[in-house]
């Protein structure tokens, strides 16, 4: 074998290794979460989901008030970033004037660029009493790690949601403008339907970075397992009880209990990002069956 | 022959891009004749492209450009500064270099422009938009498919369809930037053939690089060179008897 063929094969045998290797990680830690979950998984069963109540000392865990903490406080933080992100994006990329697109654009940036330990320091110093004058109590709870997630959130939709409108061919907008179309008919008729991928992905990977977000709500939850009355009273959330309790965690129930919500946290966490490929793979197979189609009509075309 | 009536008159026109430090063009004077077909012509960034682009002012679309002289279109010059550029747009229509049909339906790309002047009636949008294919020559190869995406069409066929659409909210000129040059040439005879219907409808004005189309459609051409408009006369007289030495070299192809 020559020595060019023979590195070659070493290369690609070594890259096929890495790639495997992935695979392997994904697998591994699947079946740790899994074993390390089973004792809880035996007591609990599917209850697991949908108990209320976290009592260590007695040896009662339920996964409800976390699984619950989490769903409502993504969701809050989904419902305030999304529409802000967007509008954002929009005037970055058509509206505002060009000396303020570029500076405006890379503090979007930076602002995606911070640490989520320091949106959380923020929260706990400078938004949640600010919420305790407002609404009372202590100002920890599910719209203030809501209200946290979104500013966090909020720069990367904003900055991936004006990238994909940027993508809009330029004489597409021209096309639009020489019908009669102002601004805004742009905007909503040409750019946006045109960026639709690209939105929506984002708007999918941040839904998963703000599910599995740790430090940021850890600090402004409150983290007490409860299903609160109100948005604004404490509660907690997966990653939070994770993060705090495993110091704690002194039985073997109360160890698997975490594992399992672990687990849970997973294989939530691997739909949201499996919805977002799903959405990209669908797109792209759609492109390619109207490149079909057009090759259909060149062979009708031919035939005549 | 009959009279003819100027639809569009260019006077003393020049045009200076933001930021350059020479005006693209030079103090042109033209006139665009009403339903008949007039030509610009010149060698690569003579200025035709800029030219054509300031009769809808879609050059407005990027700050800073610099507008000089007079454009008189209806009774008004379009360039004053308080000119309606929507309604401006909905008059003068343009058709691009590449087709840009949108990500929408073949119904939805002709009903656009049309619901942007909101019309809504499902009979009355239908009934311009046959009418609007029918003059854009696409009729009888789309009627059984008019809510398929646009992009499943032919390169040609999506011209056609941005031609259709400039005429459904019917305008009064429009503006034709090589609208050929990126078509197969059976493509290419089709909305030549087309252009030369359209006129008894609209006036039009065409760029082109292809000196046969322009001799075989145009009934005016104008011969620009480095900004300036060079000569400007009947299309027989200038590709048979031209009055400038300039333009005679340029359409015997001796530079260009
Ligand atoms: N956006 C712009 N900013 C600055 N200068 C420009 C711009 N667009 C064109 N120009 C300049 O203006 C001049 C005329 O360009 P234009 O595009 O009108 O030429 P054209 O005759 O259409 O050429 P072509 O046949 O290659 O399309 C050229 O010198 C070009 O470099
Ligand atoms: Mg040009």
């Amino acid at each position: 074998m020559s020595s060019y063929a023979l590195k070659e094969r070493v290369f690609h045998h070594l890259t096929k290794f890495f790639a495997f290797l992935v695979l392997f990680f994904l697998v591994a830690i699947f079946v740790v979460l899994l074993v390390k979950a089973y004792p809880a998984i035996e007591a609990f069963g599917f209850d697991f989901l949908t108990d209320e109540k976290w009592a260590p000392n007695l040896g009662i865990f339920g996964g409800f008030p976390a699984i619950y903490g989490s769903f409502i406080s993504t969701l809050i933080a989904m419902l305030l970033a999304v529409p802000v992100a967007i509008g954002i994006a929009i005037f970055l990329s058509e509206v505002a004037p060009s000396r303020l697109k570029s500076p405006m654009g890379v503090s979007i940036e930076l602002l995606a660029a911070i640490p989520s330990v320091v949106y959380g320091m923020w929260g706990l110093f400078y938004f949640a009493p600010l919420m305790r004058d407002l609404v009372g109590g202590n100002g920890l709870g599910l719209f203030t790690a809501g209200f946290i997630l979104s500013l966090m959130i909020l720069p990367f939709i904003a900055a991936i949601t004006r990238d994909s409108l940027n993508t809009t061919p330029q004489i597409l907008k021209e096309s639009a403008y020489a019908l009669g179309a102002t601004k805004w008919d742009v905007i909503k008729d040409v750019m946006i339907p045109y960026a639709k991928a690209g939105i929506i992905g984002s708007v999918i990977l941040a839904l998963g970075r703000a599910f599995g977000e740790t430090m940021a709500v850890t600090f402004v939850m409150g983290n007490v397992h409860n299903v609160p009355d109100s948005i604004f009273q404490a509660a907690t959330s997966i990653p939070a009880t994770l993060a705090n309790e495993f110091n704690e965690a002194d039985t073997e129930l109360y160890y698997s209990s975490l594992f399992f919500l672990a687990l849970i946290l997973f294989i939530i966490s691997f739909a949201i990002i499996s919805l977002a490929k799903f959405h990209f793979l669908k797109r792209r197979k759609k492109v390619s069956d109207r490149k079909h189609k057009w090759h259909k009509l060149v062979k009708q075309w031919r035939r005549k | 022959m009959e009279k003819e009536i100027i639809d569009l008159e260019v006077k003393d026109f020049s045009f200076r891009y933001a930021g350059a430090s020479a005006d693209s063009l030079k103090k042109i004077n033209l006139p665009i004749i009403k339903n008949k077909v007039t030509a610009l012509i010149g060698p690569s960034g003579c200025g035709k492209t800029t030219l054509l682009r300031s009769l809808n002012r879609i050059h407005d679309l990027y700050p800073g450009n610099e507008y000089r002289g007079e454009v008189n279109f209806e009774g008004r010059n379009i360039l004053s500064a308080d000119e309606d550029l929507i309604h401006l747009r909905t008059r003068i229509g343009m058709i691009f270099q590449k087709p840009t049909a949108f990500p929408m339906s073949i119904y939805e790309n002709i009903a656009y422009g049309l619901k942007l002047q909101g019309i809504k009636d499902k009979t009355v949008l239908s009934g311009r938009i046959e009418k609007a294919l029918k003059g854009g020559a696409l009729w009888g190869e789309v009627k059984e498919r008019l809510n398929d995406e646009a992009d499943a069409l032919s390169g040609g066929q999506q011209q056609r369809l941005c031609i259709s659409r400039a005429i459904a909210v019917e305008p009064e000129i429009i503006l034709f930037d090589e609208p050929t040059s990126a078509l197969d040439p059976i493509s290419t005879e089709a909305i030549e053939k087309l252009i030369m219907e359209l006129k008894d409808e609209v006036t039009i004005v065409i760029v082109t690089h292809n000196m046969q189309q322009a001799q075989r459609i145009s009934d005016y051409t104008a011969f620009m060179y480095l900004g300036d408009l060079i000569e400007y006369g009947e299309t027989d007289k200038i590709f048979n008897n031209p009055d400038e030495e300039l333009t005679k070299q340029y359409i015997s192809g001796q530079f260009g």
